[in-house]
């Protein structure tokens, strides 16, 4: 287990070094010169020598990405084009938003998938199973911001159940959280269908059933408590495809946190903002693999580590 | 290919997504014919005297969206980009994913797993965000899209023909080829790559909807194809200020991205089950 975990944090770290290389080859890609930019247009060029020396724009490739690296690590990821601020502490204050929307919407995914694919699995290939089955694509066919404009539009407006966006009650958190969960449900159910149609395969299921144990019994003690660990194994993934979600969700919703900054920064084209919110994801979800990495071997002993 | 035309059509789901493919690849064709109007035309008549967008009539079937342009019309030709940039980046994705993943798989060693390697940092960026990036720092457009789709979906493919062609590159009739003295290039053509068409049929198939998703979001941020041309995604994030107002706006495209998504969903997964029986069920 030790060697292992030693593997994974290597692992782990190996691919941040990859994640800094690619950020750092994305602000060479952009076409702007930023010394044109700082210096306005009717600069000299000893003006505009003098900021790129500043800048650090005078040293080699190598050098130019330690400095980037060292900034980095110390949480320093450059100014804001449009706020006049630093990255960092703009993206450390959106956090905890977005972190408690993520949340709620594991709940969501969760309490979605686990009873819909339990359901299906104890219908397998019976109209209920092929019904939970098509919604479940259907859930991941959709659009998020399609489908939150439209939990807005019936539950919001129409019926008048949920405010229409904002943050700070728990009322404001059940929207975005479906918005952002409901495709992650869709997973979860197909995943809990296949790993408890694998369990009820055992030898053990048949002789719970033999001695004539009630089928829905059967299914909660001893099916659902197999097949859970796996999935349950999985949640650690979710934070990648949630790092993608909340850009969408929380412009929907206006949810304050770093993907609303991020829809801002793309509107107005801040890409020191846009490439401080793309590491930071990174960031997250290297950490969400690490841990459920780690995890899956304690929560299901039978997985084999490599 | 009998057996499998048999197994494929007892899956009522994946016809009727055949079934909107062709409705919808018909409507992208025939766009210009079938529009009544031009997507960019702006009518006078196409707004309430207060400025507001007409809800569907007998000569706006679909309304007319907030610039007083034919809603009708510009979904017709957002199919052309949905499915122009679905089946173009998509395509791109596959034919890199499959090389790489091959190449990684049967030559292991330092190759692949630098191959390999550089799939898990790829992993690292969320896929909407690392678009988002590269849209940003490149200028918009339709080619620049279609780069940037193919850029961040080849890493999925990749990672499933590697895991394969592992697989098959253990088995005898591999080693025979080899004893027999065929190269490596005949080896991968030959006898490696036909077992994996299947495979790449699949998730070629499954990549389109991802694809179609994903455009739609780039345009909703508005980093997607570039006005005029019409986009799904583009369509609704220019009326979301109208939303309440005018729901059939938000409401109409975005049917049509759930849609079609969902067809190549379906068609996918009924592909897998018929390609290979022994999946059967498990979904």
């Amino acid at each position: 287990m030790l060697r292992y975990t030693f593997k994974r944090l290597a692992a782990s770290l190996f691919i941040m070094f990859g994640v800094t290389v690619v950020t750092f080859a994305l602000t060479y890609l952009i076409p702007a010169d930023p010394v044109a930019m700082i210096a306005g247009r009717n600069s000299t060029p000893e003006l505009r020598e003098n900021i790129r020396k500043q800048l650090g724009l005078d040293q080699p490739l190598p050098v130019q990405y330690a400095t980037y690296v060292s900034k980095l690590a110390q949480g320093d990821m450059g100014r804001s084009y449009a706020r006049k601020s630093e990255v960092a502490p703009l993206i450390a204050s959106r956090l905890p938003p977005t972190l408690l929307l993520m949340f709620a919407a594991i709940i969501a995914e969760l309490l979605i998938g686990i009873p819909a694919g339990l359901y299906a699995a104890s219908r397998r290939g019976r109209l209920g199973d092929k019904l939970a089955m098509a919604l479940s694509f259907a859930s991941v066919s959709t659009p998020q911001f399609v489908l939150g404009l439209t939990l807005l539009y019936v539950f919001a407006y129409l019926l008048g159940w949920f405010p229409l966006g904002g943050y700070g009650k728990f009322s404001h958190v059940i929207l975005p959280a479906l918005t952002l969960g409901l495709a992650g449900g869709g997973w979860y159910s197909r995943m809990m269908r296949s790993s408890m149609i694998e369990v009820l395969r055992n030898d053990y299921i048949r002789t719970a059933r033999a001695k004539g144990m009630p089928e829905w019994r059967v299914l909660l003690k001893h099916g659902l408590r197999n097949a859970i660990l796996p999935v349950v194994a999985m949640i650690g993934l979710d934070i990648g495809i949630f790092m993608s979600g909340v850009v969408v969700v929380e412009s929907v919703f206006g949810w304050p946190g770093i993907g609303q900054l991020m829809w801002q920064a793309i509107q107005s084209l801040d890409i020191p903002i846009i490439l401080g919110v793309t590491t930071v994801a990174a960031i997250f979800i290297i950490l969400g693999n690490l841990i459920a990495d780690l995890l899956a071997p304690l929560i299901d002993p039978r997985i084999k580590l490599r | 290919m009998a057996e499998f035309w048999t197994r494929f059509k007892r899956d009522r789901l994946a016809v009727a997504g055949i079934f909107v493919i062709v409705l919808f690849t018909l409507a992208a064709l025939l766009a210009p014919m079938l529009s009544p109007f031009d997507p960019s035309e702006q009518f006078l008549d196409g707004l309430t005297p207060e400025g507001s967008p007409l809800p569907p009539s007998e000569r706006f079937w679909f309304g007319t969206d907030t610039n007083g342009r034919d809603q009708f019309s510009r979904l017709l030709y957002g199919a052309r980009t949905s499915m122009m940039i679905g089946v173009v980046a998509n395509g791109i994705a596959v034919v890199l994913g499959a090389v790489l993943g091959i190449v990684a798989g049967y030559l292991k060693g330092l190759t692949g797993a630098a191959i390999m390697r550089f799939t898990d940092l790829m992993m690292a960026f969320p896929s909407l965000l690392l678009a988002i990036a590269l849209a940003a720092v490149l200028k918009p457009g339709l080619n620049i899209v279609i780069l940037v789709i193919a850029l961040v979906n080849w890493v999925q493919i990749a990672r499933v023909i590697y895991a394969e062609t592992i697989a098959i590159s253990e088995r005898e009739f591999i080693e025979a080829a080899r004893a027999m003295g065929a190269g490596t290039g005949r080896i991968l053509w030959r006898h490696v790559f036909p077992h994996l068409i299947p495979t790449i049929i699949v998730y070629g198939t499954l990549g389109i909807a991802t694809t179609v998703l994903l455009e739609s979001m780039l345009s909703f941020l508005g980093r997607g194809v570039q006005p005029p041309t019409p986009a799904w995604g583009m369509m609704i994030f220019e009326s979301q200020s109208y939303f309440l107002n005018a729901p059939w706006l938000v409401f109409i495209p975005g049917a049509a991205i759930l849609v079609l998504a969902l067809a190549f969903n379906l068609v996918g997964d009924g592909l897998r089950d018929a390609l290979d029986p022994t999946q059967r069920g498990r979904g």
